[in-house]
């Protein structure tokens, strides 16, 4: 609690005590109204200052002027202890709003903790502890074990763990060496690093994802705004209701007292307040901002919140998205020999070659290569390559190749790209490199259907056979495939095309060269964004890690946050146009309607904080 | 020139609202926002006529909460 709600809950208890004295005590009519009086202002003055300042300035919609009129209205018509129940229930329920907030502010802002308090600055040999923002670029800076890397810099000496959890969800620590990058925001687990500051702390990670986390909820979505303007046209027309209802029918119905219509009109004037509506929808949205950057995921603004929550269509590029975009040996099928001796047949005859295949596969076999095994290296341009290995002549190449020496290629299952071997014009057997699929892209395709996405479109530059493959194992409704960047955009534009009027499209890449995209899409959501720069810049979201599961969380996050703000709207206003319905006939008190007034503020506030909670696997 | 400042005592969240309209209004301002969660004021506004607009986005905001001041 701060002081001020301090200072406001003492004067609330004193308040109620001396109610309750009154009360109890039994005492003349006048007694009792200077009890109740001294109560009322003890509790009240604060409200009726500002009230009395609105109105030399001519604002009479504000809420402290109302809900003065309305408790001094009902000690005008003699209900001193409505009167002054009225102004404590309020003030409970403000102290309360108030110390919501700023338990889910601070919250919110915990999980956002990845600001470094100093700096430890090597300077003429000795170590000076430095605000970050005093460090420039080429400093030698030291951090020890515990610390949190207060700049991005480069590892001049030491090893160690770090945590990058706070930067991008992701649990397993990084093993850091000498040469390595390594990037402000993470936490040195185990040993003690020198590192040479490569940028200054306003360019640093940490400072870019701060101000982007931050700033995020500037970018108002539209259930914010239809709120804001709701609420600007809410108060005047209950206000001007409450008179109406205060003065018209007493004039017109001979039965009716004016006390009992003034007080259904005294109702409307505590419910007009819009607070609990204003209040609850920016806190969820923020909610929802902070929930998806513990994730690893930066949000750039409410309103893609919003539009992530009606996703209709996903596309998704191919490599580096969902592939790991390194080609990689995925199949050994050797026949007669083993697996190792078919591989270490085609390492040998492409030890010279610096193909990606042939790289891929002096990778897979791992051992060094005694390059004085191999002779009479013969490259058959087009088809692959023939080799002497250890006396046996090897051919590794293409279906071609094998068919010019005549070597029968027995029937075989592969895509992506396959290589044939032969020892001494005997097929020996093929291998198949390709471009392997992340761990999570098949649960993430799972996931983000099971979310209610109804299609999800793969874009790729790649072969037919390969993109079409990738395709149907990880269950993507529709592929286009051999892609030249511009196609790529054209194909986004038919895609927005065939999406309802109220469905998003999305779309996910890798950020670095898919830019046009980005922007053209819905919602543009760059991957692996940690470090790179551009891609923070050209998304409208930047999933930190690489893994494209979190398109799918993110979505969820989205889906629950609007999902709170539909209920919050719901809840607030149906609680406070059924209780001004009640009021109207004559059936609410006030401390009813003090309920649908702040005590609709604390629930919205606390049903908000219900998407911090949310687990990252649902 | 756009300018991030730190708002004291932003208690309502309506208030917020009311501010960032009125703000919105003033002729030397292109946009602002008042974000009543981080409490934070953002306005970009005409380069030579900044120090008399902040006075007057100052005036503003007290008439609208008499506790709430700019930090600068």
């Amino acid at each position: 609690m701060t002081k001020r709600q301090k200072k406001s809950l003492i004067l609330i208890l004193l308040s109620s005590l001396i109610f309750i004295i009154g009360l109890i005590v039994p005492l003349g009519n006048t007694g009792k109204l200077i009890i109740y009086l001294a109560s009322y202002i003890l509790v009240g003055h604060h409200v009726l200052q500002k009230a009395f300042r609105n109105i030399l300035k001519g604002r009479v919609f504000d809420e402290n002027f109302l809900m003065a009129l309305a408790s001094l209205g009902a000690f005008f018509i003699g209900d001193y202890k409505e009167g002054v129940t009225v102004i404590i229930f309020y003030q409970i329920g403000e102290l309360f709003e108030h110390i919501a907030v700023d338990r889910s502010r601070k919250s919110i802002k915990d999980l956002m903790d990845i600001c470094p308090d100093y700096a430890n600055l090597e300077k003429d040999g000795n170590l000076e502890t430095v605000d970050p923002d005093e460090v420039c670029i080429d400093d030698i800076i030291l951090i020890k074990t515990g610390e949190k890397v207060p700049l991005d810099g480069e590892v001049v000496e030491g090893s160690s763990t770090l945590d990058t959890t706070a930067l991008t969800g992701e649990t397993v620590p990084r093993t850091v060496h000498a040469g390595d990058t390594i990037l402000s925001g993470t936490i040195n687990l185990t040993g003690v690093l020198r590192v040479r500051v490569t940028k200054e702390f306003g360019e640093s990670t940490v400072s870019k994802i701060l101000d982007l986390v931050e700033n995020a909820s500037n970018k108002k979505a539209h259930h914010e705004q239809f709120i804001t303007k709701f609420a600007r046209y809410y108060t005047p027309i209950v206000v001007i209701i409450a008179a109406f209802l205060s003065l018209i029918p007493p004039l017109l119905i001979p039965s009716a007292s004016f006390s009992d219509w003034i007080h259904r009109g005294l109702i409307f004037l505590v419910i007009s307040c819009p607070c609990a509506l204003v209040i609850s929808v920016p806190l969820s949205f923020f909610g929802g901002i902070g929930a998806a950057s513990k994730a690893g995921i930066l949000i750039k603004g409410s309103n893609y919140i919003e539009a992530l929550a009606n996703a209709e269509t996903v596309v998704f590029d191919k490599t580096g998205t969902l592939t790991k975009g390194t080609f990689e040996v995925t199949k050994i099928a050797p026949l007669q020999i083993s697996k190792d001796k078919l591989l270490e047949y085609a390492a040998y005859a492409e030890c010279y070659s610096s193909h990606p295949i042939a790289l891929s596969l002096k990778k897979s076999y791992g051992n060094p290569i005694d390059t004085n095994m191999v002779s009479d290296i013969e490259e058959i341009s087009g088809h692959g390559i023939k080799a002497v290995v250890n006396g046996v002549v090897v051919h590794v190449g293409n279906s071609k190749l094998m068919n010019q020496i005549q070597v029968e290629i027995p029937a075989h299952s592969s895509t992506g790209t396959t290589v044939h071997i032969s020892a001494d014009y005997q097929y020996a057997g093929y291998i198949t490199i390709s471009d392997q699929v992340k761990s999570d892209s098949k649960s993430a395709i799972t996931s983000i259907k099971a979310l209610g996405v109804k299609t999800t479109v793969m874009l790729t530059g790649d072969q037919k056979a390969v993109g079409e493959m990738v395709a149907s194992e990880l269950g993507i409704d529709k592929v286009r495939t051999e892609l030249l960047p511009v196609d790529k955009v054209n194909e986004v534009e038919k895609l927005l095309e065939e999406t309802s009027q109220t469905g998003k499209l999305i779309f996910v890449g890798d950020g670095i060269n898919d830019a046009p995209v980005l922007t053209r899409s819905d919602i543009g959501i760059a991957m692996g964004g940690l470090g790179s720069d551009a891609a923070i810049e050209a998304a409208d979201i930047v999933i930190m890690t690489d893994e494209p599961s979190k398109v799918a969380t993110v979505i969820a996050i989205s889906r629950k946050t609007l999902r709170i703000v539909k209920q919050n709207i719901i809840f607030a206003l149906g609680v406070k146009l059924f209780i001004l319905s009640l009021g109207a006939f004559g059936l609410a008190n006030m401390w009813e309607a003090v309920f649908a007034d702040v005590g609709v503020s604390v629930i919205a506030i606390l049903n908000a904080m219900r998407v911090l909670k949310m687990k990252h696997n649902e | 020139m756009k300018k991030t400042f730190k708002l004291q005592d932003l208690d309502c969240a309506n208030c917020a609202a009311k501010m960032e309209h009125a703000i919105n209004e003033m002729e030397a301002v292109h946009s602002a926002t008042v974000n009543f969660m981080t409490q934070k004021l953002t306005v970009d506004i005409d380069e030579e006529k900044f120090d008399s607009t902040m006075k007057d986005i100052q005036k503003t905001i007290r008439k609208v909460e008499p506790d709430c001041t700019i930090i600068m």
